[in-house]
């Protein structure tokens, strides 16, 4: 009888870990509906622009893994980097990311985007098909949210591939056309980036 | 003695072409779009100064008032103009191999320029036919395995590199059947200047189609000119891949990303 209730015990024990595992684990496609809702609902023209732009910087600095999306610009120069440089760059391109993120979504209002599949690639990442629905300004314009799920529990956007083009891609060589047109020194991609945020 | 000059040039770019991927250049950059490499780079931002000065003085300011025309007329001149395109796309896809596309076009051609009245209106796609993508000769040569070469910014025309501006020689050297009837057709209905001008037209429509984006782009960049130059590598590379024809993710530059897990 104690043996029946101790081996109830541990099921109870088991079935509710590997509940609350799952229930904690979100879907990249769940995950970027979310996220796109949560925008559009920031994007509202009830609220102001300086609103809209706190709004989605909350949003990004949740949902974006602006550390990761700033390693991967510096591109082979991250290698070359010391501690107080690292320190330095991941601060200055938070502010630089969350300046020009923020202001190039600001200008939309209520913009309709409609998750369609997902690729697992690797572990590490999964590829979230959508489509922002075109409007009479535009046509119909498709997004790629490449997803970093090294921790499932926690997703995070790394990169939207906007009808293919890579904006991760295009940032990381524009970074790497100042580096390289100052004979390789890493702070006159600093000095540009400051000069950036304080426009 | 046109004809043999820009044979001439043509040749001599793509010979060029070829050396410049002696170095591996020809394998990676199917890869990678930053292994193009900005040879003449000074003399590209000059161009692209020069470019930016008569966009704002000339090309933004008429893409606006052409923005200003009624929808359906944009529709329609934007039609014409995509209709026109396939006499170029069709040739591509046949020299690509991709022969079952290329009778799509062509019954998108015939339907369109009867029905919808010389390509004003796009029955074919209200019919059911597949999404229309151009094709040019800077393409095909790409999926022939031709490298891209250096990469070049043509003064009005813009971004390029030597195997797209050779391919675009190959319109005025009779791959482009609009280009022949328009010039050499000896017809009383069209000339050069029709030729030109839709030409012209076609890059106010495209200018006034990414008003906002351009804007938005120089807006939030630091260094534009490279924007601009990663993004017209990573649009070409997609174009030659033929990946916007895959209704499926596809997947290009993984390594880097990779790369970065191993750090």
């Amino acid at each position: 009888m104690r043996l029946k209730k101790i081996f109830t015990f541990v099921l109870f024990i088991v079935i509710s870990l590997t509940n609350i595992s799952s229930s904690y684990s979100l879907e990249p496609d769940i995950f970027v509906q979310s996220t796109v809702n949560r925008a559009s609902n920031a994007l509202n023209n009830k609220f102001s622009k300086e609103e809209k732009i706190e709004k989605l910087k909350s949003i990004a600095k949740e949902t974006v893994d602006i550390n990761g999306i700033g390693f991967y610009t510096l591109g082979s120069y991250r290698k070359n980097i010391t501690e107080d440089q690292k320190k330095e760059y991941t601060i200055l391109f938070e502010r630089y990311f969350l300046k020009s993120f923020a202001s190039r979504l600001a200008e939309y209002s209520n913009p309709e985007i409609q998750v369609n599949s997902k690729k697992i690639l690797n572990k590490n990442y999964t590829m979230v098909s959508s489509i922002l629905v075109a409007t009479e300004q535009r046509p119909e314009v498709k997004i790629d949210w490449r997803i970093y799920t090294k921790n499932p529990e926690s997703p995070l956007i790394r990169d939207l591939i906007i009808e293919g083009l890579s904006l991760a891609r295009t940032q990381k060589e524009e970074f790497s056309s100042i580096i390289e047109n100052n004979e390789g020194d890493i702070n006159a991609l600093f000095d540009t980036l400051k000069q950036f945020i304080k426009q | 003695m046109k004809k043999i000059l820009i044979t001439s040039l043509v040749t001599f770019m793509l010979t060029l072409n070829v050396n410049a991927g002696t170095d591996g250049q020809n394998n990676l950059s199917k890869k990678n779009p930053t292994d193009v490499k900005d040879c003449f780079e000074n003399l590209n931002r000059a161009t692209f100064a020069l470019n930016q000065g008569l966009d704002k003085v000339i090309f933004k300011p008429v893409a606006k008032a052409y923005r200003g025309l009624p929808s359906p007329v944009r529709t329609g001149t934007s039609n014409v103009l995509v209709n026109l395109s396939s006499l170029v796309t069709i040739p591509n896809n046949v020299l690509q191999g991709d022969f079952k596309t290329a009778g799509v076009n062509t019954g998108r051609f015939i339907v369109n320029t009867t029905i919808g009245i010389l390509g004003i209106f796009d029955v074919a796609n209200k019919m059911g036919f597949s999404e229309y993508e151009k094709e040019d000769y800077g393409q095909t040569l790409g999926v022939w395995g031709v490298g891209s070469g250096c990469y070049l910014v043509l003064p009005v025309l813009g971004p390029s590199t030597i195997r797209d501006t050779a391919g675009s020689f190959v319109n005025i050297m009779g791959g482009d059947p609009y280009y022949n009837v328009s010039t050499h057709g000896n017809n009383e209905y069209l000339d050069k200047s029709d030729y030109m001008l839709t030409k012209t037209i076609t890059g106010i429509d495209f200018r006034a189609k990414n008003l906002e984006s351009l804007e938005n782009l120089e807006k939030n960049s630091l260094d534009f000119y490279a924007s601009v130059r990663s993004l017209y590598l990573q649009d070409r590379q997609r174009k030659i891949s033929n990946t916007q024809k895959n209704p499926n993710i596809e997947v290009l530059y993984e390594g880097d990303w990779e790369e970065l897990e191993t750090q």
